[in-house]
């Protein structure tokens, strides 16, 4: 695994933890038990004040709230809400039961809190270290204002990444964590698991993998569509936009900004905007079918199926996706296909090929070579694609009623379906780990294998 | 003989233009003809949501002035003001975010550089609404989910990952000659002044970049609004509005308005869109989608 190679320390530095604690000073140890007391004793008062005050808040949460969260989290809470007959006030009271998603929430939060207090001690640790170094030299150690200065300078990634690093953690980590620990529960609908609810482990995988049940059928056919959306919409927009693209740029081609300028309005248009119109139109009463009535093409009181019939809406998803793509695509792919090296198509042409012969042999294969990254990760977009299923035609049609699924729903339509209507949380997470597992396996097979990875890039 | 020759080739191009010209008009009567109808239908006089004709009978301003006047049912102006208000918060703290963090890792070489861009790659792959449901309940754990309180969650949610979209700022840094920071660096600037007042300057087209499709994710999102939002009408942004008028309780009397409000809100962002259409070109990286 490429990710996974040896790491090479780039940035080397005599004052690690292990160091600290093997050859530190007593004062360096004593900064284990409290954090600031090495950087305190050689002068860097506010730090290590700062350091310990820290230490303190960590201490007082814990004992207030810490360990109780901490305590809960492996039983996920055990006291149901029940009603109780109030005889003084001639009605049912409700006691105060325990609600499971708190105590999973609060449980992971704190687990979090831990880490960074960790990581925090670690860095009292090593600061106190190079104190006592600095010290021993005889050479400066800094203080309060100077380190302060430092962050504008040598330390400026730590002021410039800290704030978007911190809300990266609180709304895009933690709640991935605590999401993905909702799949290895019980927290579902089912059985009335909503307000208490119980660790399972891998029960959730193995009923979805399970295809004997409607689930697991349910998920494989969602799977199998998922994968032929994402292969079709990614392909047919890919191969269009690059077809229009050429005609557009073409010698003979008068008027090239008006004819751009056509296509690349319907993508000035919010797309959720443009999706919504195109389901109106597409609906039985809607504009597409009053004008094939008018027009005599179709009986007066017949309507095309678009999203009342499987396949048809299979066909409607993917063609609208075209509309909706190819202006992107165009913009994307108009500069790349003016670098193709002139001299390829005019030995073509003294050979005597002719132009659909020119595209398949020369443009095809040469775009395919150059923008691979690209159509992997518009391939990953796809398989994500939730706005263009959700809103044309939200799933439908549902044909067996027993499942959770339409004929149209990718696994994240799904996902959604599942969370916010039915509250099966537990699958709705299931299905969330499946689609990165699966998106990963193909982002690391692209990333290695494309020129990114292997030249910069930070890969 | 020859000049034979030269007629027939130049006849066989004229009909090839003439047969790409014509399929190029065809396209592209396909792709304006939706924007077409729905400036038409957002005119229409008669109500309801579906009619037998596909071309409006008759002519009107009314879907325009109900849309801004009547506030009982769907409050559109409020929900304006709500989203302008969201976008202008979340595009400052976004526009700083994407900013700093993309200088960083083009310009300084840290510990957690390559980490956090592993990282980033990683998260990236995890469905976006995974982690919506989990959003909303640390939002209401901590309070955000009442009242105008909403809000202050929204712009939050949207800023709150943008810091993992760096790639585009990045590769525009990455442009910019390092021998301009050495020079500085030389005549005793601090990084940050590097930044400040010189990486940024230099960087103008990309700040713009940046803050133009800041300002417009709030604009153009719904599902995260809708979740977070909930029963909540009066925090509604434009989005949830305009999905609001297809259901089928508005359907019929909302119809044509949602036309309107869809042409208002298409005119501000095809304009920045326009505007910003050039910087699209270089979303070979595959950061900017559609």
């Amino acid at each position: 695994m490429g990710i996974f190679k040896k790491r090479v320390n780039d940035f080397p530095t005599p004052y690690t933890c292990t160091r600290a604690i093997r050859e530190g000073g007593l004062e360096t140890k004593l900064s284990m038990l409290l954090m600031g007391f090495g950087n305190i004793v050689h002068g860097q008062r506010i730090k290590g004040l700062l350091y310990l005050a820290l230490e303190v808040i960590y201490v007082v949460f814990m004992v207030v709230n810490g360990i109780g969260f901490l305590g809960m989290l492996p039983s996920l809470g055990s006291v149901p809400q029940e009603e109780v007959w109030d005889e003084a006030k001639q009605v049912y009271m409700y006691t105060k039961g325990d609600q499971s998603i708190l105590i999973l929430l609060y449980g992971v939060a704190t687990v979090f809190v831990t880490v960074l207090m960790f990581l925090a001690w670690r860095g009292a640790l090593r600061s106190a270290y190079k104190a006592e170094c600095l010290a021993k030299e005889g050479r400066h150690v800094n203080n309060f204002v100077e380190d302060l200065k430092s962050l504008l300078h040598e330390n400026l990634h730590r002021l410039l990444m800290t704030p978007p690093v911190f809300f990266i953690f609180a709304f895009t980590v933690l709640p991935l964590i605590f999401m993905i620990c909702m799949a290895f529960t019980n927290y579902s609908k089912i059985d009335n698991h909503l307000m208490l609810f119980d660790w399972v482990g891998l029960d959730n995988f193995a009923a979805l993998f399970d295809s004997s049940s409607i689930l697991g059928s349910t998920f494989w056919s969602v799977l199998g569509w998922t994968l032929v959306w994402a292969f079709f919409a990614t392909f047919s927009n890919y191969i269009f936009g690059m077809i229009i693209s050429l005609m557009i740029n073409r010698k003979g081609t008068r008027a090239k900004g008006f004819w751009r300028f056509c296509f690349v309005l319907s993508c000035a248009v919010p797309m959720f905007v443009s999706l919504l119109i195109m389901r109106t139109m597409l609906q039985p009463e809607g504009a597409i079918n009053v004008l094939l009535r008018n027009l005599g093409l179709i009986a007066s009181d017949a309507s095309l199926p678009f999203f009342t019939d499987p396949t048809w809406a299979r066909v409607t998803v993917i063609i609208i996706n075209v509309w909706v793509g190819v202006p992107y695509t165009l913009l994307q792919l108009t500069g790349v296909l003016q670098n193709i090296p002139e001299e390829l198509y005019e030995a073509a042409r003294v050979d005597g090929a002719n132009a659909v012969q020119i595209f398949f042999k020369i443009t095809l294969p040469y775009m395919l070579y150059v923008t691979t990254p690209y159509l992997i990760t518009t391939f990953t977009g796809n398989v994500n694609n939730f706005n263009v299923i959700y809103l044309l035609s939200g799933g439908d049609p549902v044909t067996d009623l027993a499942s959770t699924a339409g004929k149209t729903d990718l696994l994240v339509t799904w996902l959604y379906k599942l969370t916010i209507d039915k509250q099966y949380y537990n699958i709705g997470a299931v299905i969330g780990i499946l689609t990165f597992v699966i998106l990963a396996i193909g982002a690391l097979i692209t990333y290695r294998n494309s020129k990114s990875y292997k030249e910069e890039g930070g890969f | 003989m020859a000049g034979q020759k030269m007629h027939s080739a130049k006849r066989k191009r004229f009909i090839n233009n003439s047969i790409v010209h014509v399929i190029l008009a065809i396209l592209a009567v396909i792709w304006v003809f939706p924007i077409v109808w729905v400036v038409l239908t957002s005119f229409r006089a008669e109500k309801g949501s579906y009619v037998s004709t596909f071309l409006p009978q008759s002519y009107t301003l009314d879907n325009y002035v109900k849309l801004f006047t009547d506030t009982t049912i769907l409050n559109f102006p409020q929900m304006f003001l709500n989203t302008l208000l969201i976008a202008i918060c979340s595009c400052i703290l976004s526009t700083f975010y994407v900013l700093a963090v993309s200088y960083c890792l083009s310009r300084l070489r840290f510990k957690l550089r390559k980490p956090y861009m592993n990282m980033a790659m990683i998260l990236g792959l995890f469905p976006g609404f995974m982690s919506m449901i989990a959003v909303y309940f640390i939002l209401k754990a901590i309070g955000l989910t009442e009242g105008n309180l909403i809000k202050l969650a929204l712009i939050l949610v949207y800023s709150g990952g943008a810091a993992l979209s760096f790639q585009i700022a990045k590769g525009f840094f990455d442009t910019i000659p390092i021998a301009v920071d050495e020079a500085a660096l030389l005549d005793g600037c601090t990084r940050w002044q590097i930044f400040t007042k010189i990486t940024l300057p230099l960087s103008k087209p990309i700040v713009i970049y940046t803050t133009l499709t800041a300002f417009m994710s709030p604009w153009l999102d719904f599902i995260f609004a809708k979740v977070i939002c909930r029963a909540n009408s009066d925090q509604y942004t434009i989005a949830i509005g305009l999905w609001k008028m297809l259901e089928k309780e508005y359907i019929d009397n909302w119809y044509t308005c949602f036309a309107a409000g869809a042409v208002l809100i298409s005119i501000p962002i095809a304009a920045l869109f326009l505007y910003m259409q050039r910087y699209y070109v270089d979303g070979l990286s595959g950061a900017v989608k559609g």
